[in-house]
């Protein structure tokens, strides 16, 4: 895969440059921390939340059990109404019919509204490697492309800028040394350097929320109308959109919408919510010449078919509500997850995407398996279930380190000789009682352990261990509660 | 779901009369400390039920679930399966190796004919204890006393995979003079993670600052939770940092023994 897959430096490395950026804390705080306030906000105040939870689940479980059927009525209704439908096996694949559709219709502009899936598939990279100039209108994905990075959030692609940051930014990008400091200001100047590219883009190119098979429509919602400017104004509208993204009816879609929306940003409603169906016809106000949709599978159909549970994934509308209220993603941020697609969500697909190996092998594992994820998740994936998935399978290809592998021979062993265990652990309790003296507890550990004691105290044990004394008490019945058995 | 399956109805001596049950002590609690054990027998024996300690018994075999080693986490979870189903009620001190043995094992074995069954069977047989002592015996503890002001943190294993978050605050208010104060953001992870904050100490290190410091912003004496690993990362951090904030096992404070040194503590 192209850009999406470049997994340098190490996630360790990263890890370490993302906690020691305290700017990235704040930001992340600051929009997490409302996305979390606003989210629990309206999620209690719906009565019958859970029903439209088990409810979504059912409609995209159903949708990916016919993924086939749906597909094609998808196709045939998409083309009827006089869209081109293209379907592309691979994110490279996927990034050459787009870049190939541009080329056809001569563009050398194009708009981009935001889409996880165009970061998935490369196809910033591919735009530019074919020449063609690329503007982001999205305002936090614009923001993202003056600064040259990549989104660190599926729904804030600039979380981790503070407005400190995107003033500079803006002051350069837009060539407007002197720039107020305001959102709205800022937001003006944006807007004015935007208003000239979507006039001047040869083609728009959009994700997709929803797509309608009934009708063959592609549904897509923002908060900034951008969207709409990108897929109306230029001659030329290309959708990318993965295939999990299938829904029967506009209805479906709907109840959908409304899990997505309040999941991602505790709002009610998006702002914008448009539903294109072909190109402009005759008669129609504007629309594009030319409708393109294309259908990327990149791994998604062997995601169906994998043991581990991963066609559950499939059912992810991707409203970023797990990261949100993931405790490592909230001290990491987006970046440090490697991938196109960060949090729980990301460590699950990633793996997925871009194959399982010593480079994302650390996601499945750089997780506490709290569950939160799951438990806010608006259709129910086990997320915590599918990363240890990851963490079985790291285990049977020989992934995992020496060191792990013969621990834990060891641990097992022990753990299946009762006596053996006992007296072991009874060793281990005393060592760390001598270690720790009077004072009862430990600074500093020896070999791994060292990684508890360079950051917290290890508390002592508080006295021999119970499972020994109580075999003491077996022999000398009478002293102690319970029965020794 | 009470009274149990068996149980006669509440006798004088207490709901768990007659009730044989089965104590699984865990790793961390045998080794590191015992009296949350010895906690759980006293109160499980104020209840009137007769507890038993297999001596046969090891670890859950969570730590290899967890790091992905199926084979040996299946050879483990045999042998708790069989030391453990002779018993009509197994009690545990721990949300997540409960949770290992009630869900876990189920998933581990769902294709296998003969443990299948077997873990199965298991798992509608154990209860984390602060669970068992309400929703299963319905008891109130006899009351003890211990003036301070307490706050109570939500494990996540107990919480999500297990459904407990009203009954440690109900049978806390049997102790008199405890004041529970809320602890903000209870239920989010405090961290430990098993292996998980050996692997990233510093992710794991940055985590827990934050908890430690939800935790001081209450002004509580006392925190409170269930799951040992938890408590001592957060006891660990709270030590480091020079806090005074004493940490122990719900049960423990149930028991009476919340004035004895807590977790990390001199004598
Ligand atoms: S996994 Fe669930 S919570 Fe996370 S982005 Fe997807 S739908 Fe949202």
């Amino acid at each position: 895969m192209a850009q999406a897959s470049e997994i340098v430096p190490g996630f360790d490395r990263r890890t370490a440059e993302a906690l020691a950026n305290r700017q990235l804390k704040i930001a992340i705080d600051r929009t997490a921390g409302t996305a979390r306030a606003k989210r629990a906000a309206i999620v209690g105040e719906w009565p019958d939340f859970a029903v439209a939870r088990a409810h979504g689940k059912a409609i995209k479980d159903h949708v990916v059990a016919h993924l086939g059927h749906y597909l094609a009525e998808f196709e045939r209704n998409a083309v009827a109404s006089g869209a081109v439908v293209h379907f592309a096996r691979t994110a490279d694949e996927a990034a050459t019919i787009v870049v190939g559709i541009c080329e056809a219709a001569g563009a050398k502009r194009v708009t981009r509204s935001k889409s996880m899936l165009g970061e998935e598939i490369g196809l910033p990279h591919a735009l530019e490697a074919a020449g063609i100039e690329r503007t982001e209108t999205d305002l936090a994905e614009h923001i993202v492309q003056l600064a040259g990075e990549r989104p660190s959030h599926i729904i804030w692609p600039a979380m981790h800028k503070t407005r400190e940051e995107i003033h500079e930014l803006f002051k350069a990008g837009h060539a407007a040394p002197d720039l107020g400091e305001t959102p709205v200001e800022m937001a003006a100047s944006a807007r004015r350097i935007l208003r000239e590219k979507f006039h001047a883009a040869d083609v728009g190119i959009s994700g997709a929320n929803f797509l309608i098979a009934d009708s063959g429509s592609v549904a897509v919602v923002t908060n900034e109308g951008n969207a709409e400017l990108t897929t109306t104004l230029p001659p030329v509208h290309i959708v990318t959109a993965g295939i999990e993204k299938l829904v029967p009816s506009a209805g479906h879609a709907l109840q959908m919408l409304r899990l997505l929306v309040r999941s991602a940003t505790g709002a009610a409603m998006t702002q914008y919510t448009t539903f294109h169906t072909g190109p402009k016809r005759a008669g129609d106000a504007d629309g594009p010449r030319e409708f393109h949709i294309v259908l990327v599978d990149n791994g998604r159909t062997r995601m169906l078919a994998e043991e581990g549970g991963l066609r559950d994934m499939l059912r992810c509308i991707r409203c970023g509500a797990c990261m949100n209220h993931c405790p490592v993603f909230n001290q990491i941020g987006g970046h440090a997850y490697g991938g196109t697609y960060p949090g729980p969500m990301g460590a699950v697909l990633t793996p997925a995407l871009d194959g399982l190996s010593m480079q994302t092998r650390d996601l499945a594992h750089a997780c506490t398996l709290n569950g939160r994820c799951r438990e806010v998740c608006p259709v129910d994936i086990p997320l915590p279930t599918l990363l240890r998935g990851w963490r079985t399978k790291s285990w049977r290809e020989g992934l995992e380190p020496v060191t792990m592998r013969s621990g834990l021979s060891l641990w097992r062993s022990l753990a299946t000789h009762p006596l053996a265990y006992r007296l072991g652990v009874a060793a281990a309790s005393l060592a760390l009682r001598l270690m720790a003296g009077r004072s009862r507890r430990i600074r500093r550990l020896p070999l791994v352990g060292g990684a508890w004691t360079r950051h917290r105290d290890m508390p002592a044990p508080s006295g021999s261990t119970f499972l020994n004394s109580a075999a003491a008490r077996a022999r000398a019945p009478g002293r102690g509660k319970g029965e020794i058995r | 779901m009470r009274p149990d399956d068996g149980a006669p109805a509440a006798a004088a001596e207490g709901p768990g009369e007659g009730l044989e049950v089965a104590l699984f002590v865990t790793c961390l609690v045998n080794v590191m400390r015992p009296q949350i054990a010895e906690s759980a027998i006293d109160l499980l024996e104020a209840a009137g039920c007769h507890v038993v300690v297999p001596l046969e018994q090891t670890c859950c075999g969570q730590p290899a679930l967890n790091a992905g080693d199926a084979e040996d986490a299946k050879a483990m979870a045999r042998h708790q399966i069989a030391v453990l189903e002779p018993f009509a009620h197994v009690v545990v001190p721990s949300g997540s190796c409960t949770a290992t043995i009630a869900h876990d094992y189920v998933a581990l074995f769902a294709d296998d004919p003969v443990w299948g069954p077997r873990a199965r069977a298991l798992a509608s047989r154990i209860h984390e204890v602060l669970s068992f002592l309400v929703d299963v015996l319905g008891f109130t503890p006899p009351p003890v006393r211990l003036p301070a002001t307490a706050t109570y943190h939500d494990t996540c294993s107990g919480l999500r995979e297990l459904g407990i978050r009203a009954q440690p605050r109900q049978l806390l208010k049997s102790v008199e003079g405890l004041e529970l104060v809320p602890l903000p953001d209870a239920d989010v992870c405090c961290g430990f993670g098993g292996t998980f904050c050996i692997k990233y100490p510093a992710i794991a290190d940055a985590v827990v600052t934050e908890k430690t410091a939800a935790i001081r912003s209450t002004g509580a004496d006392i925190l409170l939770g269930g799951d040992l690993g938890c408590l001592m990362n957060m006891a660990g951090k709270l030590k480091r940092q020079g806090s005074t904030v004493r940490t122990y096992h719900t049960v423990e404070v149930l028991a009476g023994r919340g004035a004895l040194p807590g977790l990390g503590e001199e004598r």
